[in-house]
């Protein structure tokens, strides 16, 4: 090896490349034509830095390292390769609430260890750990959440206080640590457990319909936590990604929060997310069922056809035979979009990889801004499992809950066909409106059963 | 690296993040969101290194559940990402005679 060559020149000159590689990528991934390759650059760049890490002077341990990534790898890849795509979203906070355990426990080695010196060093290792345990213990939270292993979301007087307790004392005892760096490892325990009780106790009170935007956060919040341990360890590649996620996370959970008409404080604090409020309002006039038969008819001899889709349908598993409906009305010449509101599915842009697996092209769906407009020139809104974005009172009702929230306004076409399991309200428990229009019609079945229909109706047109 | 250049790397790479991500329309939010979340797998060097310095049975621990987790937040965050991605296609690509508009 040359002289100039040195271990530390190729760690540095490979963390460079890494730190370029995931720039790149993400903005790869920021069209939907280039993502797929945005992923495969970043995945460059992590295996140039995990290999490149090998060669860190005075690096031991070996015999532990191996076996962990071993594992560690292995258990991810099959749980990954497995997963529905229904359940992104639990995934995802699982993997994010890992790298947050691993920037805590980043910071644990080098607090119990500590041979770190400098203030500076020793607020940063605290900063980073509280974060990443909080996004530990909260994503696992929110992972039971999801998959439906914690049902019932605790609450009870004064439980904000407690909250707040819990961090001024993990904050307390995060300071005596960083102050008094090399003091006594039951400090240090003392400090983390605090910090993953109150990951624990910020995210139980929280409900369901919230938790993608609490997810997000928790990315986020991960990023910044790796950033830190970054600083700790002089790591530029851990400094540069921590922060991009730490900033782009942040971005995304603000779009994530706007689009359903909550705010971030809200979110976390008030616990809206299951309770919903009483349906207030009595909406006036009659259900009008309508026959399968029917609405395969009018769909056919339309000229624009809007589909409206919300996890009712992915949970119903319909999305597929709504393709196979898609392209039959294609094949006749009838322009047909899809319409997904931010919150459709179970975080924004989960319904669209729904949809991408049944194989729906992403150049016939549209978000909220692009549709809007459209709906006044369309023959038929299909609302297949949405209820709560299509329901106007969001737009007209000022004591609705639901008030302001921007919805797609499927009220706006020319005839509105609903596909609905029962006359029971929304996730929201509020009242659809749009359900008693003049121009809706309501078929009532099983999503995947009416989507079956309607496929057989518009083929013996 | 000085204090002062690693506030430096941090203003920048804030800006970098935000100015990457706000061009992304929203049905790439939950790729871009598991990509971000392999993108700070990353930790996984950092996990190793820790390990790596370990001495005491307590640091080993910690440190060998460090790697676990971080190897785990990478290739499960690289898996998912890649299998939602690779799903995107636009209608150029669909089989059958009919094409939109």
């Amino acid at each position: 090896m040359p002289a100039w060559l040195s271990a530390d020149l190729a760690i540095q000159a490979s963390y460079f490349v890494t730190a370029a590689l995931f720039i790149l990528g993400l903005k790869r991934m920021s069209s939907p034509v280039s993502a797929r390759s945005g992923i495969l650059w970043a995945g460059a760049g992590m295996a140039v830095a995990t290999l490149v890490t090998f060669l860190y002077p005075g690096m031991s341990n070996y015999g532990l390292i191996l076996p962990a990534m071993f594992v560690g790898g292995v258990l991810a890849a099959w749980s990954g390769r497995r997963v529905a795509m229904t359940d992104m979203p639990q995934m995802i906070a699982l993997y994010n609430g890992m790298g947050g355990g691993a920037a805590a426990a980043i910071a644990a080695v080098e607090l119990y260890r500590g041979e770190t010196v400098g203030y500076a060093t020793s607020t940063l290792a605290v900063a980073g750990g509280i974060i990443g345990a909080v996004s530990f213990s909260g994503s696992a939270i929110a992972f039971g959440k999801l998959q439906g292993l914690i049902t019932k979301s605790v609450r009870f007087r004064g439980q904000q206080i407690l909250n707040l307790l819990l961090l001024v004392a993990a904050l307390g005892l995060g300071v005596l640590v960083a102050a008094q760096f090399n003091s006594s490892a039951a400090l240090v325990t003392a400090f983390f457990l605090l910090a993953l009780l109150l990951g624990l106790t910020m995210t139980l009170p929280i409900g369901g319909a919230d938790m993608p935007v609490v997810i997000s956060l928790y990315n986020a919040l991960t990023g910044l936590a790796v950033a830190f341990e970054g600083f700790v360890l002089n790591n530029a590649a851990m400094i540069i990604a921590g922060t991009v996620v730490g900033s782009a996370g942040t971005l995304l959970t603000q779009l994530m929060a706007k689009a359903m008409n909550r705010s971030l404080g809200n979110v976390l604090f008030s616990g809206f997310g299951d309770t919903g409020a009483a349906a207030t309002g009595a909406v006036t006039g009659s259900m009008k069922a309508i026959e399968a038969s029917d609405a395969g008819v009018m769909m056919a001899f339309g000229q624009k056809v809007i589909i409206v889709p919300g996890y009712g349908m992915a949970v119903a598993q319909a999305q597929h035979k709504i393709w196979e409906l898609t392209q039959l009305l294609l094949d006749r010449g009838v322009q047909v979009r899809f319409a997904i509101h931010p919150v459709a599915g179970r975080m924004p842009g989960h319904m669209n990889v729904l949809l991408a697996e049944a194989g729906v092209p992403y150049d016939l769906i549209s978000d909220l801004d692009e549709i809007n407009a459209e709906f006044e020139t369309a023959d038929v809104a299909l609302i297949i499992g949405a209820n709560d974005v299509v329901n106007p009172v969001a737009r007209t009702d000022k004591s609705s809950p639901i008030y302001g929230m921007p919805i797609l306004n499927a009220d706006k076409a020319k005839n509105v066909i609903v596909i609905k399991r029962g006359q029971g309200a929304g996730f929201s428990g509020i009242e659809n409106a749009l359900f008693y229009l003049d121009n809706t019609r309501m078929l009532y079945g099983d999503a995947q059963k009416a989507a079956a229909e309607l496929i057989q109706a518009v083929k013996a047109v | 690296m000085t204090g002062i250049v690693a506030l430096y790397i941090f203003m920048l790479a804030a800006f970098t993040g935000y100015e990457v991500i706000s061009r992304v329309p929203v049905i790439l939010h939950t790729p871009l969101m598991s990509g971000s979340n392999f993108v700070h797998g990353i930790v996984l060097v950092g996990a190793m290194v820790a390990l790596g310095g370990a001495h005491t049975p307590l640091e080993k621990t910690i440190g060998f559940i460090g790697v676990l987790l971080a190897a785990g937040n990478a290739v499960g965050g690289y898996v998912v990402t890649e299998r939602m991605l690779e799903m995107f296609k636009s209608s150029g690509a669909r089989s059958g005679s009919a094409r939109p508009h």
